[in-house]
């Protein structure tokens, strides 16, 4: 067996006067697509953020999270800043506040690009950078590259910005991807395509996925495991398959009755 | 008996180009029906032309036989009587420093609806599901589910003709939304409802008649069940698509 890529012990995240993660354990390998599903304040994005050493200062977290070979918890920023972009990056849900207002949209994606040519010992010209670029534009499908890279966020679809977003990921070339609700904001037609493009590229790269998401179905179509999370813990991990299949926990079946509901509406009603 | 007519109507805001056009729709009394559609595709604009807050510049709306006069203030005043609206948002559309009872009453007080609001307030919290002690509270002692069955109370506490619900279950998390889409179900029989929404299962789940919008033209509308199974255009066909489902099995 190959050494997992993540590996989180008894996590538990506190603030001063509560808990807010309890006795959280699991794995990624390289490679694997992993699923958090949970609703709002089960935890699943605290979770994220104590991963990628993101955590607030206000929330001190316990217990070990070894990525990549280095324990996060308690390291010095300097050295999660290394990590960052080389071991984990992060895509986050509402692409409009994710990035610059102020700055076109190819200077953005130039950024992390640039460092992690610098970190590999490249070249990292002007003419390095707009090459790789346009080959992550062309990757990500974002249309007409000459016109992408001038635009400024606001100009151009909530679906395009999702996808700088993710060429802005992919430029540092992780190991693990954190996809935080990536597609929550986008219209589901948008959605459908984010999900396959996503899927495809973490496949072809070899990139492992954190894949955190409220929507079963979505989680069920993106990865192989999953675990469920409520009011800050686990209540039922395992396979994808099983666990959206046959339910073990009553508070995972409630969920999955729920889907099961609007997909059943979706049928038709007799 | 049509309840609302929506015939032919176009609408642009200031300068732009047109977000609305030829839009034609009815809704019987009794009825439920969805307006389904994606960003840009018209239906917050519609829904401000149903709640009167803008009218359209081209055709017009037919409310219980009558033009919709959304720039007269004593028809909006008898409007707002039968027309109420339950919106996205729990935790911004109920004033945080009243008690429920006042959040809940406030339609009857604006209406001047006589009688005894306490008692009407009662009525209503009941049929949201809530105890009548929760009237006594405030909202912030309330979860996301609970504020908009609050929500709901107000909407139906002056025994409106039509409730137009804008996205009303969309901000809730999975577990609540079934239990908020399962009250609509229950309070939808005794009423006439328009739900507007981007999810089409809570529609599917919800209303007998479909109206699909896309780039501000009517692409497809009819039966629910007609809709769902045999989508006649390839906008409805890509959206019915695009939807996520659940894997197989149990």
């Amino acid at each position: 067996m190959t050494q997992d890529l993540l590996s989180v012990q008894n996590l538990s995240l506190s603030t001063a006067d509560k808990g807010l993660v309890k006795n959280l354990s699991f794995t990624i390998a390289p490679g694997e697509r992993f699923g958090l599903i949970g609703e709002s304040g089960s935890g699943k994005s605290l979770t994220s953020l104590a991963v990628s050493g993101l955590l607030p200062p206000s929330i001190k977290p316990s217990g070990r999270i070894i990525l990549d070979g280095q324990e996060i918890v308690g390291a010095p920023g300097k050295q999660l800043d290394s990590l960052r972009g080389d071991a984990v990056a992060t895509v986050f849900q509402e692409p409009l506040t994710a990035l610059d207002p102020l700055m076109p949209l190819g200077k953005q994606i130039a950024l992390p690009l640039r460092r992690r040519l610098r970190r590999e010992g490249k070249p990292s010209g002007r003419a390095e950078v707009n090459r790789h670029m346009r080959d992550l534009i062309d990757q990500v499908r974002l249309p007409d590259p000459e016109r992408l890279v001038r635009a400024y966020p606001h100009e151009v679809s909530g679906g395009q910005r999702q996808r700088v977003a993710i060429a802005m990921a992919l430029a540092c070339r992780p190991k693990l991807l954190i996809a935080d609700e990536p597609t929550t904001a986008l219209d589901v037609t948008t959605q459908d395509q984010i999900i396959k493009l996503l899927t495809s590229l973490v496949d072809e790269l070899g990139i492992a996925l954190m894949f955190i998401s409220h929507d079963l179905a979505v989680v069920g179509q993106m990865v192989e495991r999953v675990m469920v999370m409520r009011n800050g813990a686990c209540v039922e991990s395992g396979l994808a398959a099983d666990v959206l299949t046959a339910p073990k926990d009553s508070y995972t079946q409630t969920l999955v009755d729920a889907a099961h509901r609007f997909d059943a509406a979706l049928e038709g009603r007799s | 008996m049509t309840l609302l007519s929506v015939e032919n109507v176009g609408f642009s805001y200031r300068s732009g180009k047109p977000v609305l056009e030829d839009i034609s729709f009815t809704v019987p009394r009794g009825a439920n029906v969805g307006l389904v559609g994606e960003s840009g595709s018209g239906k917050s604009t519609l829904l401000r032309l149903l709640l009167g807050l803008d009218s359209p510049q081209k055709g017009r709306i037919l409310f219980d036989g009558a033009p919709l006069e959304a720039r007269s203030s004593g028809y909006m005043r008898s409007y707002r009587k039968r027309v109420q609206a339950v919106f996205q948002d729990p935790y911004s559309s109920l004033d945080p420093s009243h008690r429920i009872l006042r959040i809940i009453t406030e339609p009857l007080r604006a209406l001047k609806i006589p009688g005894d609001h306490r008692q009407m307030a009662t009525k209503a919290i009941t049929a949201v599901g809530l105890a009548p002690d929760s009237l006594e509270r405030y909202p912030h002692q309330f979860s996301g589910g609970q504020r908009q069955r609050i929500a709901i109370a107000r909407a139906i506490v002056a025994r409106p003709d039509l409730v137009l619900a804008d996205e009303a279950v969309s901000a809730l998390d999975l577990s609540t939304r079934i239990r908020v889409v399962d009250l609509f179900e229950e309070i939808s029989e005794a009423m006439t409802m328009v739900f507007v929404s981007h999810d089409m299962g809570v529609v599917a789940a919800l209303c007998d008649q479909i109206v699909v919008l896309d780039k501000g033209r009517i692409v497809e509308a009819g039966l629910t069940n007609d809709i769902l199974r045999a989508p006649k255009h390839p906008y409805t066909q890509s959206l019915l698509a695009s939807i996520p489902r659940m894997p197989a099995g149990s």
